[in-house]
C-alpha cells in the first residue's frame, strides 16, 4: 500500500516534509511541472487587500525582489520577466496568471520557451490583529547546459534563501515604507543593490 | 568625517571616511556631540566578536544634533537627540507591543539569516556592533546615519547638558529594565551581580521601585564604593563567599530577586557554538557563567531572577533542577530602549536619577584609541569614557 504516510496525521505544511520532492506540495501548484519546491511564510502587519494590491502590480516587484531586473506587463494576465543570473547574465520568461482571487491568491506558470520553467502561487491569509500571513510556493525546473550550471547557482541552491530574503524585504516595505539598509553613503547603497 | 574604526584586535584608529547620507525616507543624519565607549565595545576591541570587518565604525551610545532629515523623518534640523542603540521600525507586531529589541525589520534582510539560524528568529539591528547585528555604522564619529528616526531618537530640551542624558541611549534603560524584570515588591531584598554601569543603574532603579535592601556583588573596590553611595550593601567576592554571605545577610531566606548584570557584558552575538576559539577566552570561562548559576542557587524559593547580562550561545551546567524545583521566574532580553526613554528622561529632568557620576574620563574623538586602551586596562577606576568630537585635544 502507498498510504502509509497519510495514515500518520500531521498538520505541518507539506513543503516542510523531510523527504523531497513532496508530491503533496506539488499538487498544490497548478501546472507546476517542476521538481524543486520552495515555500516560505511570513506574517506582515498590514491588511491582505493592501499586500495583494502591491504584489499584483508585477512591475513593482523589483522594489523588493533582489534578483528581478524588471517585469514587463504584456496584458492583464501575461508578463515578461527578466531575472539576474550569475556572471552578469540574465534569464527571461513569459508568465501567465493561472488563478487569481482578489485579496487572497495569485498563481502563475511560465509559458513555453522559458529559460527556467517555473510555477508558483502566493497566498494572502487574513491573520486578524497580526495582519496577513503571506505564503509563497515556487516550483521550478533547473535548466540543463552551460547556462543551466550558472543559473543553478541561483535557482538550485539559493532559491530558499532568496525567497526568504525577498519576503523579508516585502514585509519591510509594506510595514515600514522602506527596505532596511546598513549602507552609509549613496555610492555604497547603489553598489549593494546593483 | 573622522570616525573611530576597527582594524583588528587592540587596533582601533581614528580615520577619515565618507560622510553618511540620507538613504531612506525615515533616515536622519546626526552630528555627534557626545558618545560613550561601552563595556561591550571592549569585546570588539579584544576581537571576540565574529563578523567584524576592517574599517567598521564602532559606537552605540551617542547623541547629537539633527543636521539632515529624510522626507518621512519627524525630526527637525537643529534638534538635539539621544539615539537608542537598538534599531527598530516602530511598525511591526513586536514594536506595537513595545518589544523594540525584537523588531522584525531593524536588520537588513540579508543580515537576518545568521540570527535566524542561531536564535530561531532575527532580532532588531544594533549600531556599530558587527555585521550580525546589521553592519550599521556606529556613533563614535562626527556624523551618523540613523534609520527610523521618527521612532528611535528622543528630543532633549534645550539647556540640558549632554552628560545628564547620554546614557538614555543604552545603559540607563538597560539597568532600569533589569530592575523591572526583577518584579520588585516593596520591602524586597535585591541582589545585583556586577557593578558595571548596568549593575549600578539597576541598584538605583531597584531602590526607586521600592526595594528595602540592595546587595551589590563585584570585585572592583571603586565600583563597589559607587554602589554604596546609592545605599547598597556590598559583597567583594574576592574576600567573601557570595552564597554564604547572601544567605547570612538575608537570614537564610535568600534575596527575593536576583539581577545578573555580569554575563558576557556584550550586546552582541557570542557565537560560541560556531567559533570554538571564543570558548577558550576568559570571557566564557566558568566564572562568567557562575553569576547566573549563583543567582539561581541563592534566590529565595519562588523568587525572580532578572538577567540583563548578555549571553550569546550555550552554557554548561545551568542549574535547571534548582530553577524548576524552587519555582523561580527568569526574565531577560536586550533592552527595549525606545519604550523606556521618555519616562527615564522625565526622571532625569525631575532629578530622581543622576547618571553623571559614572563618567570618569572625557576625551576628544581623536583620542578615542587611548580611551579604549585605558578603559581596557583599568576597569576599576575607568568607569566610563565619553568622547566629544568637538573637544579640543589637550596639549601634552
Amino acid at each position: 500500500m502507498d498510504d502509509t504516510r497519510s495514515a500518520v496525521r500531521d498538520d505541518a505544511p507539506a513543503t516542510t516534509a523531510k523527504s523531497r520532492p513532496d508530491d503533496r506540495a506539488i499538487e498544490l501548484l497548478i501546472d507546476a511541472g517542476g521538481d524543486h519546491v520552495v515555500a516560505r511564510a511570513v506574517t506582515i502587519n498590514r491588511p491582505a487587500g493592501e499586500l495583494y494590491a502591491y504584489f499584483r502590480d508585477f512591475a513593482k516587484l523589483p522594489s523588493f525582489m533582489e534578483n528581478v531586473v524588471r517585469v514587463d506587463i504584456l496584458s492583464s494576465e501575461r508578463s515578461h520577466w527578466v531575472v539576474k543570473a550569475p556572471a552578469g547574465k540574465t534569464v527571461e520568461w513569459d508568465a501567465r496568471i493561472t488563478e487569481e482571487r482578489d485579496g487572497e491568491l495569485i498563481a502563475w506558470a511560465s509559458e513555453e520557451g522559458a529559460d527556467v520553467p517555473n510555477a508558483g502561487r502566493i497566498e494572502f491569509r487574513d491573520a486578524g490583529a497580526r495582519g496577513t500571513i503571506v505564503v509563497a510556493t515556487i516550483a521550478y525546473d533547473p535548466p540543463a547546459g552551460t547556462l543551466g550550471k550558472l543559473v543553478a547557482k541561483i535557482f538550485q541552491r539559493e532559491p530558499a534563501i532568496q525567497a526568504r530574503r525577498d519576503l523579508r524585504r516585502f514585509k519591510q516595505l509594506m510595514e515600514t515604507g522602506e527596505v532596511a539598509t546598513a549602507s552609509r553613503t549613496k555610492k555604497q547603497h547603489d553598489e549593494e543593490t546593483a | 568625517m573622522r570616525a573611530l574604526t576597527w582594524h583588528g584586535r587592540h587596533d582601533v584608529r581614528v580615520d577619515t571616511v565618507d560622510d553618511p547620507e540620507i538613504l531612506n525616507p525615515r533616515d536622519a543624519i546626526i552630528k555627534i556631540t557626545s558618545t560613550a565607549i561601552c563595556g561591550s565595545d571592549l569585546h570588539l576591541y579584544d576581537g571576540y566578536i565574529p563578523t567584524m570587518q576592517k574599517g567598521d565604525i564602532l559606537g552605540h551610545e551617542f547623541m547629537g544634533e539633527v543636521v539632515d532629515v529624510g522626507t518621512r523623518s519627524t525630526l527637525k534640523k537643529g534638534q538635539r537627540v539621544v539615539v537608542p542603540f537598538t534599531i527598530a521600525c516602530g511598525s511591526c507586531y513586536h514594536c506595537g507591543k513595545h518589544q523594540y529589541s525584537a523588531c522584525d525589520n531593524g536588520l537588513p534582510a540579508d543580515n537576518q539569516d545568521i540570527a535566524q539560524e542561531l536564535y530561531g528568529q532575527p532580532m532588531s539591528g544594533l549600531f556599530g556592533y558587527s555585521h550580525m547585528t546589521g553592519g550599521y555604522a556606529g556613533g563614535q564619529a562626527e556624523y551618523v546615519r540613523v534609520p527610523f528616526s521618527d521612532v528611535g531618537p528622543i528630543v532633549i530640551p534645550d539647556g540640558v547638558e549632554d552628560d545628564k542624558v547620554l546614557f538614555l541611549s543604552d545603559i540607563l534603560p538597560t539597568g532600569w529594565m533589569a530592575a523591572e524584570n526583577a518584579e520588585i515588591e516593596p520591602g524586597d531584598t535585591v541582589a545585583v551581580w556586577g557593578c558595571g554601569p548596568v549593575g549600578l543603574f539597576a541598584v538605583q532603579s531597584a531602590f526607586l521601585m521600592g526595594a528595602a535592601r540592595v546587595i551589590a556583588i563585584d570585585h572592583f573596590p571603586h565600583r563597589l564604593e559607587l554602589a554604596r553611595t546609592f545605599g547598597a550593601e556590598t559583597i567583594n567576592f574576592e574576600q567573601s563567599q557570595t552564597y554564604e554571605a547572601l544567605m547570612e545577610m538575608t537570614g537564610g531566606i535568600g534575596p527575593d530577586a536576583c539581577i545578573d548584570s555580569v554575563g558576557l557584558e556584550a550586546h552582541g552575538f557570542f557565537v560560541d557554538n560556531v567559533i570554538d576559539q571564543i570558548k577558550k577566552s576568559t570571557f566564557l570561562g566558568t566564572d562568567r557563567i557562575h553569576s547566573v548559576r549563583q543567582a539561581i542557587l541563592t534566590c529565595r524559593k519562588g523568587g525572580r531572577v532578572s538577567m540583563p547580562a548578555v549571553y550569546g550561545g550555550f552554557v554548561d551546567k545551568f542549574p535547571l533542577g534548582a530553577f524548576m524545583e524552587k519555582g523561580l521566574t527568569l526574565k531577560t532580553g536586550q533592552t527595549h530602549v525606545q519604550h523606556y526613554m521618555p519616562a527615564l528622561l522625565d526622571a532625569i529632568m525631575e532629578g530622581k536619577i543622576d547618571t553623571t557620576f559614572l563618567i570618569s574620563h572625557t576625551l576628544p574623538l581623536e583620542q578615542a584609541p587611548q580611551g579604549y586602551k585605558m578603559f581596557h586596562d583599568n576597569q576599576n577606576e575607568v568607569t566610563k569614557v565619553v568622547l566629544k568630537p568637538g573637544l579640543a585635544i589637550a596639549a601634552e
